[in-house]
């Protein structure tokens, strides 16, 4: 069964942690997005693998925007 | 070489170091030069700002206004056939705009551009908490009022509490109180850089550990109609309910019609950057240009700085309290922590609630929802703005 992690608000990926494959522990940092200046860490909410990165460092998202998918 | 001597003496007593020991300011016995001591005062807020980080964009002009007004004999601030003053000098015109309240307002439509209104169309509830931490306004206001400061004295330093410095200098000169804006000035600006120290021990205080765990539902999308129509609505009703506060909340929708509308790009982005700097220098310079010894280094200015804590910190009560109040309301749906955003430092009080839950529950996001009570208070703050102006000029 997959998870999806989805953006908590509209802002700018400053930094993608994680890549494809990659094994996920509860709490790990998958990226980190920038809202109003301020850095917002955003965590894997259960372990897992990822199956697919959908945005890159730079991408504008809005709220509810697809990020990564675990399973 | 007698005439040389001669010459040499007068341009020594045309000089500014001569007049910088005539002007003193007593402090019960002691008595200290006015025009130094203003100048080492600027030159501890131009640290501030530069070496501290303290609101730079205004403090800096500011500073430097103060500065050049203390230098003696400059003329800088001389207006034509007043005190013997031949010509006008450059920082009277400037003034003219901060008298005449023209500054403040113009900054506002820098802010509207700037403003997301989204979070608190997103929920419109969150209106009420913008409202709630204005309660800090009102008590330093009685409590000013209570320390010997006449009513307009009293409604000019409670504004402080909504941290909104560009309100509070609207205020204070509509008021014509011209004596306390530098200390108002520098108050306001101070407290709204010292958001992040000032409010983090009120909001524990005022929440539990379990309050500050509530996660809340994500925000749902707001339509462009929405977003357009907003800024329309929100002027003809607050301007009908309340016509004093047209002037700023006037022009803070006016700004934020011209993001929304997506017909004006290019006057947003000026709103937002060129016309919001140009003024801010501006601004700056005039409340800086008030600063002369005689009016800053007195008793009031240190009872003014204490009474704005005060009421930046009731604000920051009143909007958490709320914020318990409305907890309970929506059956523990809201944290109650995003009322502390209800003072209209933007976005320094909803990073300020990010921050601390952050802390706490990593995972959880309330940035977004603080914006709204955020936004909330700068409307929020125009409001008791108008409400103060309405009662005392009645």
């Amino acid at each position: 069964m997959s998870t999806i992690i989805e953006s908590p608000m509209p802002g700018k990926i400053l930094d993608v942690k994680v890549a494809a494959g990659a094994s996920v522990k509860s709490g790990d940092v998958v990226l980190m997005l920038e809202a109003m200046k301020m850095e917002n860490e955003i965590f894997a909410p259960e372990a897992g693998t990822v199956k697919e990165v959908r945005v890159k460092k730079g991408d504008s998202v809005d709220t509810g925007a697809v990020l990564i998918v675990l399973e | 070489m007698e005439m040389y001597l001669k010459s040499l003496g007068e341009l020594s007593a045309s000089s500014g170091f001569a007049e910088l020991f005539t002007l003193n300011v007593t402090f019960g016995p002691i008595s200290l030069p006015g025009y130094l001591l203003m100048i080492v005062v600027s030159c501890i807020l131009l640290y501030l700002a530069i070496g501290k980080g303290f609101e730079p964009l205004l403090l800096v002009p500011i500073a430097f206004g103060a500065l050049l007004v203390n230098l003696p004999l400059s003329g800088i601030l001389d207006e034509a056939g007043l005190l013997g003053a031949e010509s006008t000098g450059f920082l009277r015109y400037v003034y003219f705009g901060a008298e005449h309240e023209i500054y403040p307002i113009i900054i506002f439509l820098g802010i509207g551009a700037l403003t997301d209104f989204g979070p608190l169309l997103a929920n419109p509830i969150t209106f009420l908490l913008g409202a709630a931490a204005q309660f800090g306004v009102f008590v330093a206001f009685i409590g000013a009022n209570w320390l010997g400061f006449n009513l307009k004295e009293a409604a000019s330093i409670g504004i402080i509490g909504g941290a909104d410095g560009p309100t509070s200098i609207y205020l204070t000169m509509k008021l014509g109180q011209k004596q306390i804006l530098p200390a108002i000035a520098v108050a306001a600006y101070s407290y709204m850089s010292l958001v992040p120290l000032i409010q983090p021990p009120f909001i524990k205080l005022f929440t539990t550990k379990k309050d500050r765990a509530i996660k809340m539902a994500q925000l749902r999308p707001v339509s462009k109609k929405e977003r357009v129509l907003f800024p329309i609505i929100c002027t003809v009703v607050s301007g009908l309910v309340l016509p004093a506060c047209v002037p700023l909340v006037g022009m803070l929708m006016f700004g934020n019609l011209l993001r929304e509308c997506g017909a004006t790009e290019r006057l947003s982005q000026a709103a937002q950057n060129e016309i919001l700097n140009i003024t801010t220098v501006f601004l700056g310079l005039a409340v800086g240009s008030t600063m002369e010894a005689e009016q800053f280094l007195r008793v009031e200015t240190l009872k003014i700085i204490f009474l704005g804590l005060v009421a930046f910190i009731f604000s920051t009560i009143g909007g958490v309290l709320f914020g318990q109040v409305m907890k309970v309301l929506s059956g523990g749906k809201i944290n109650p922590m995003i009322g502390s955003a209800g003072v209209s430092a933007v976005p320094m009080a909803a990073r300020v609630v990010q921050r601390v839950v952050q802390s706490e529950n990593p995972g959880s996001y309330l940035l977004m929802h603080a914006m709204g009570p955020n936004v909330a208070g700068v409307i929020g703050t125009a409001v008791a703005a108008g409400v103060l102006l309405t009662l005392l000029t009645m």
